[in-house]
């Protein structure tokens, strides 16, 4: 595999994803003008923090008035699941002079880390593909980081004028099934998935998605916890 | 002005999570199980991220026919888990979803 074959294997990936996040970046655009965040500021939000959730819950919180502190921390917690994608690719880009690992690291998002974990954890360790894996997720990184650049910007221009009620948002758990299930080959597999999902609807309802990253973590306890075979 | 600096705090608050463990690996000896969790981290997310989008409909669980989300995710789950096709199941998904949202 060269570089540009896997560099093209990460953007074919999060191809699909687009199609949800696009409506998703037109929003956050509407929303962060309706709060009071002037365009110029929600269109370099979207470089500097990159991360859709926590992107909606700065925009909200400035428009509420919330002090520097509170909106930080909360932007932390919303964003601590990406620490366990930080750990799951760590070993694949261990081997990567630091200005890489400085823009994968900016480039790690949900969609873009889901794009490329199949193909990272197909590739062999100390295998001639190991060595260009990196492409892969700038890839789907790039590929993300663009599309969500110009939905936002498209959501600041045109704002309510596009039709947001079209359903596509639904690309994106229909990708996350997409690429999750064929990776359930397993009992303990099953378990972490099982768990996570459960945990994760219960608790729901908590604030700055802590619920999902306990979810999350349920999911690997639950996995590891599952004997290797019945006895 | 203000807004400004909260932008680069959540951003480098962000930037350093994403960074954390990519930054350290290397540089510290991880505990046994650290390594066995791993290979969860992908299937226990990316379920974690997607579950509550099929199961809540405004964050009260709903599981019967007036969930269309629903179906149609079990829809794509049985044609991931027979086919392994990414687009089929996407257009699978969203053809279900709509043939329901119809009814």
């Amino acid at each position: 595999m060269t570089h540009t074959q896997a560099f093209s294997l990460g953007l074919r990936s999060v191809m699909p994803m687009l199609l949800g996040v696009a409506p998703f970046g037109v929003i956050y655009g509407v929303v962060a003008l309706q709060s009071g965040v002037p365009a110029l500021a929600a269109m370099a939000m979207s470089s500097i923090v990159f991360a859709g959730s926590a992107q909606f819950l700065l925009a909200q919180l400035v428009g509420a008035g919330a002090p520097l502190l509170l909106a930080a921390g909360a932007v932390g917690l919303v964003n601590l699941r990406h620490a366990l994608y930080s750990a799951s690719v760590a070993p694949v880009l261990a081997h990567l002079p630091r200005r890489w690992k400085i823009l994968l690291a900016y480039l790690l998002t949900d969609e873009a880390y889901a794009a490329a974990i199949p193909h990272l954890m197909a590739v062999q360790p100390n295998s001639p593909h190991a060595a260009q894996a990196h492409w892969i997720l700038f890839g789907s990184g790039i590929g993300l980081w663009a599309g969500w650049q110009l939905a936002t910007l498209a959501g600041v221009l045109l704002g309510a004028q596009l039709p947001s009620n079209l359903g596509l948002e639904f690309a994106l758990p229909l990708t996350f099934i997409a690429i999750v299930v064929p990776m359930i080959d397993s009992r303990a597999r099953f378990a972490a998935a099982l768990a996570a999902g459960a945990v994760a609807v219960v608790l729901a309802a908590m604030p700055y998605k802590v619920g999902l990253f306990i979810a999350a973590m349920a999911g690997l306890v639950a996995g590891v916890a599952m004997p290797r075979r019945i006895k | 002005m203000n807004l400004w600096w909260l932008m680069l705090t959540c951003g480098a608050i962000t930037f350093g999570i994403r960074y954390s463990f990519i930054a350290a690996e290397g540089h510290y000896q991880p505990p046994g199980w650290f390594r066995r969790v791993l290979p969860f981290v992908p299937i226990a997310a990316l379920t974690a991220l997607t579950a509550p989008e099929l199961v809540l409909v405004q964050g009260e669980i709903l599981l019967g026919g007036s969930n269309p989300r629903l179906w149609a995710g079990l829809v794509a789950i049985v044609v991931a888990a027979l086919w392994r096709n990414t687009l089929l199941t996407i257009g699978c998904g969203f053809l279900a979803l709509f043939a329901l949202q119809r009814i």
